[in-house]
């Protein structure tokens, strides 16, 4: 195959001149030009090396179907590997390099793996790898691994930008064919809104394949001016559906041509909620079975014939175009016409006359009744043999192209995710798809149908309008001399060929061979026979393989096609980045965050953020130390010997109002509320319907009918579900309204033996003595415009109190909480040192409140009412849980200065082997300033009943083992002197 | 894509709401103290193929309570109704 790139005709642009580089050399192609066309151009045959075997591969197909050739296209972080290069637009400034050969493809050490063929065949890694052989997996993974495969990522960030736009449609055609024009045209003129999506970068389809100025291609001007036409059309190309999903929503990877110095999206993820679909995707055309069927120089007919008219790329100048249909005559005259000498082999024994006469007016040397045995040559085509059929005569035609076509298959990819099966049609000898689902239609190559596609298209088109309610007039169908429908033709299987290296799957290196392979090892169903060999696995997703796959199957095992059934097509089509799926979700905008109305005070004073759910909350501050370790024991000494305030606006807040809010948390939580008393707050804990706790927090009885719900910051979203689920569907008679006002409120905590008074003197109108405010109270007041919310509340077990003002206000009563507390030292402190101040108290948190803890096991069981009923009271009563075995909290102290306790440390009896589950596990440790040594709250068998006992903690991972002792969880003030002083 | 027929906000993709289980269930009175009928309530589930009413909150809408009717076997909706209607409405 020598190639030549015609003076006329293509659709190239020969006035534009792209300049591009491979592996450093340069090379110049034409705007129009794929990177495969453009190398082809150039006189490159070789694109690439096999997966497995690193044989040398050449372009075998056009567009998204190339097995072959996937090369790594651009530099450093846009460096995108395993493109096929028949569908790479060619840009100028394009740099590309081919895979899986060293030291270079042309020149590979690894094409020794060929003569090792027989070691790598079917199964090799299952039988390698398990059993007495598995050491010598050991020795030779990293060199295999290095061996096969594919190309290499970049590892530098993704510099790339990709976006995700949503669409909502009337009707959804896939495909712009014949058929996918005249359905959009049909559906677009009868008055619906059409989304017309081409993978290729122009409409037409199998139209852009004829010479321009044919029958052909006036229709693809003719159809698309109208379409272009009508405002309710909308053409996406160089658009690609990967899947179909339920509810006929489709997600589709738009390319972006590149172009040099304009920043825009390389990508773009459109998903389209459609509501008709209509499915014009076409056919494949699938190899022929012969020897050495994968060596550059062998190529699909009709992939030729599209480079000859596209890319005015005669590929070869002696051609042998070998087939078993009529489709591959059209490459085999339009290549005659272009000069080529072309041979046709044909296995039929008498093609139809008007192909004979054809052949013979352009002077083509036809063979019928024969059949392609092997190839000759390694990185090119020196020589077809041939066998006729009828008296086995072999013969060896010299040439230096191979057209070949075992004819075409329906793509009912999208159609299969859509959840129609495929059927056998055995007058077709091709699987189409089943009875289209609710809301779908296909039609043209896709269908099987043979006959007229603009009909079909049409039809679909108008139906599909008309489905959904629009019957403005959608015109005739077009009509047009056109008439290359694809065959389908019935694979004839009876005689598979002799030779070795016949390849089925030229991506993933599965032979014929192979098969035999999987057969004699017993894995015969496709979707076994699959896993076994890889077969049709590879990224093109089986699109020139698993079809010949399942004939040779079928051949193999004498059974019909229709008895086989299929292996499942699923998403995706066609490769999709991960970049195009993640979009701009990268980065901080991985997930949406939450900011407190504080945030940029504390930014603005050398916080450490740490992320807690989605809220940035204060870790530590720099004031108390570089780093965490040192800062947040700085900062409880603080709040225990002086005053600290503290951010806590992240926890829930839900605001109950209505004559029933009593009653409802009467239910909801284990504890009472419809005896709290204006003006007070109570701690309270709602369990889960199966008698574990759910959450805690403390809520306050506003007024009468209104209640202020505090929960916890990571299940502030759950619990507020939680409540109204129970308004809206077990107790819709509860007039209660539940709202979230989260947002609403800024809430910081001031804590330490100064909070009241830096408290009374920053809000002077308010007296906040202790009997005006005791343990527990809950004041509202106005300051000018302000609302004020202040609950003497602490979770450090100091005197605290928590102040609410509206977000808006937040930053400004922070700033003044601090200017009249600096006389005092008050101190900004972090989420470290708050949850740390809380462990010295033995309040349990969320690590605590894991949702497999109850009342009890959380030393909480006196909080449980005895006398009213409440969610998860029953099945708390279960006998599991009532156990006094269980894991329950007590407080631990370590005993060894040098040692560490550590967070997960499993629990042991002193004298006990260290081994299995242990008898409970650490939840969480902090340095006690109060104490000066480590302690930790921790789950124990049997709990408090082991206090002042010795016990290891083990941590396997550092294996490190400390001696610890079981005290009580409260570290401090266990008398509560500090919270009522 | 699932797509949900909010009867307030309109037809939305799933992802804008929470799945809550099998709506078809009759939850206990909480003056039920059987041990039982709460097990039984809280851990046993049919798993039915075809039609299934089904709990979903449009966390990101109304966070309204819905009832969705959906085949299992085919993921088609039928219809929803706001959950403190009750049952079928």
């Amino acid at each position: 195959m020598t190639g030549t790139r015609l003076t006329k005709g293509g659709r190239i642009d020969r006035s534009a001149t792209l300049q591009f580089q491979l592996e450093g050399r340069r090379f110049t192609g034409y705007a129009g030009d794929t990177l495969a066309s453009a190398l082809l151009a150039n006189g490159i045959r070789v694109f690439g090396r096999s997966f497995k075997y690193h044989r040398p591969r050449g372009i075998l197909a056009s567009g998204i179907q190339e097995p072959n050739a996937l090369m790594t296209v651009g530099t450093g972080s846009r460096r995108i590997p395993n493109l096929p290069a028949t569908s790479v637009e060619l840009y100028d400034g394009l740099v590309c390099e081919r895979q899986n050969g060293w030291p270079s493809v042309d020149f590979d050490i690894g094409s020794v793996f060929g003569l090792f063929a027989r070691f790598l065949s079917a199964g090799f890694y299952y039988k390698t790898f398990i059993g007495p052989t598995r050491g010598s997996w050991m020795f030779y993974e990293r060199w295999i691994r290095r061996a096969a495969g594919l190309g290499r990522a970049t590892h530098e960030p993704d510099s790339a930008r990709y976006d995700h736009r949503h669409h909502h449609t009337d009707v959804l055609v896939i495909g712009s064919g014949p058929a996918g024009l005249a359905a959009a045209l049909a559906a677009g003129r009868a008055g619906s809104r059409v989304l017309l999506v081409e993978q290729d970068s122009m409409a037409g389809g199998s139209l852009l394949d004829s010479p321009i100025g044919t029958d052909d291609d006036q229709l693809r001007s003719a159809l698309l001016a109208q379409l272009v036409a009508l405002p309710t059309v909308q053409i996406l190309t160089h658009t690609s559906v990967f899947g179909l999903y339920d509810g006929l929503a489709a997600g589709m990877v738009e390319r972006r041509p590149v172009i040099q110095g304009v920043s825009a999206p390389s990508e773009v993820l459109h998903i389209v909620r459609a509501n008709q679909i209509i499915h014009a995707t076409g056919a494949l055309e699938q190899p022929l079975l012969f020897g050495n069927n994968d060596r550059p120089g062998v190529m699909l007919a009709g992939a030729v014939r599209a480079h000859l008219h596209r890319y005015a790329l005669r590929l070869g100048d002696e051609v042998v175009v070998v087939t078993n249909h009529d489709s591959a005559w059209s490459a085999a005259f339009d290549l005659a016409d272009a000069g080529a000498r072309v041979t046709v082999v044909d296995e039929r024994p008498a093609p139809n006359a008007d192909l004979l006469q054809g052949a013979k007016d352009r002077a083509i040397a036809v063979r019928v009744h024969t059949v392609a045995t092997r190839v000759f040559g390694s990185n090119g085509v020196k020589a077809l043999e041939v066998r006729d059929a009828e008296s086995g005569a072999v013969a060896r035609i010299a040439c230096d192209l191979v057209a070949m076509s075992g004819g075409w298959i329906p793509t009912v990819q999208l159609t299969t995710h859509g959840g129609v099966r495929t059927v056998f049609n055995p007058t077709l000898g091709v699987h189409v798809a089943g009875p289209m689902a609710a809301g779908q239609s296909i039609a043209g190559a896709a269908s099987g149908d043979p006959t007229d596609p603009l009909k079909q298209g049409h039809a679909v088109g108008v139906r599909a309008a008309q489905a959904l309610g629009f019957s403005a007039d959608a015109g005739l169908a077009p009509e047009s001399a056109w008439s290359s429908v694809p065959l389908m033709t019935t694979r004839t299987s009876a005689s598979l060929p002799a030779q070795s290296k016949v390849f089925i799957d030229f991506q993933s290196d599965v032979t014929l061979s192979d098969m035999h392979v999987s057969l004699e090892d017993g894995f015969e169903s496709p979707e076994h026979l699959k896993r076994y060999t890889a077969l049709g696995m590879a990224t093109d997703q089986g699109k020139s393989s698993h079809y010949n796959g399942l004939t040779t199957l079928s051949a193999l095992r004498g059974q019909a096609m229709g008895a086989l059934g299929t292996t499942t097509h699923r998403p995706p089509y066609t490769p999709v980045t991960v970049g195009v799926l993640a979009g701009r979700s990268v980065g901080l905008h991985f997930r949406a965050t939450r900011r407190t109305p504080m945030h940029e005070w504390h930014m603005a004073n050398g916080v450490t953020m740490i992320e807690a759910g989605p809220w940035f909350r204060p870790w530590y501050y720099r004031w108390a130390g570089a780093d965490v370790g040192s800062a947040y024991i700085e900062e409880m000494r603080v709040v225990r010997s002086r005053v600290g305030l503290s951010d806590v606006s992240s926890l829930g807040k839900i605001e109950l109002t209505g004559p029933d809010v009593g009653i409802f948390l009467d239910r909801v939580y284990v504890n009472g509320f419809s005896s709290l008393a204006v003006g007070k707050a109570r701690y309270g804990v709602m369990l889960n319907d199966d008698g574990t706790v759910l959450d805690d927090g403390t809520t306050a009885r506003l007024g009468e009918h209104r209640y202020f719900l505090t929960t916890t910051t990571a299940q502030a979203g759950e619990v507020m579900s939680w409540l109204e689920f129970l308004l809206q569907t077990v107790w819709p008679d509860l007039r209660v309204q539940a709202v979230s006002v989260t947002d609403r409120w800024a809430a910081m905590s001031l804590a330490g033996p100064y909070a009241r008074d830096v408290l009374a003197r920053a809000l002077p109108e308010i007296d906040v003595s202790n009997a005006a405010l005791p343990h527990m109270g809950v004041m509202e007041r106005q300051i000018g415009e302000m609302p004020v919310r202040i609950g003497r509340l602490s979770f450090s077990g100091e005197l605290a109190y928590e102040v609410y003002v509206p977000a808006d206000y937040g930053v400004g009563m922070w700033e003044h909480l601090l200017a009249v507390g600096a006389d005092v030292g008050i101190r900004p402190y972090g989420l470290e040192a708050l949850a740390s101040l809380r462990i010295e108290k033995g309040h349990v948190a969320g690590i605590e409140l894991d949702h497999r803890n109850t009342l009890r096991d959380l030393g909480l069981g006196k909080m449980g009412s005895r006398a009213k009923s409440y969610i998860g009271r029953a099945l708390s009563e279960r006998s599991e849980l009532v156990d006094t075995q269980r894991w329950s909290l007590v407080g631990l102290e370590l005993v060894e200065p040098a040692g560490k306790l550590r967070g997960g440390a499993i629990l042991f009896a002193k004298d006990e082997p260290i081994q299995g589950h242990g008898r409970g596990y650490i939840t969480s440790v902090t340095w006690s300033t109060v104490h000066e040594r480590l302690i930790a709250l921790a789950l124990y068998r049997g709990g408090l009943n082991h206090v002042g006992e010795e016990i290891v903690c083990a941590y396997p991972l550092r294996g490190e083992q400390v001696r610890a002792r079981i005290v009580s969880p409260m570290f401090i003030d266990p008398a509560g002197e500090r919270l009522h002083a | 894509m699932l797509r949900i027929p909010c009867p307030h906000c309109g037809v939305r993709d799933y992802t804008e709401f929470r799945y809550a289980g099998d709506a078809s269930k009759s939850r206990p009175s909480l003056e039920i103290t059987d041990v039982k009928t709460w097990h039984d309530h809280v851990f046993l589930f049919d798993n039915p193929k075809g039609m299934h009413q089904e709990y979903w909150q449009h966390v990101q809408g109304c966070r309204q309570w819905l009832v969705l009717e959906r085949d299992t076997s085919t993921n088609t909706v039928s219809r929803a109704w706001f959950a403190r209607q009750g049952k079928s409405s």
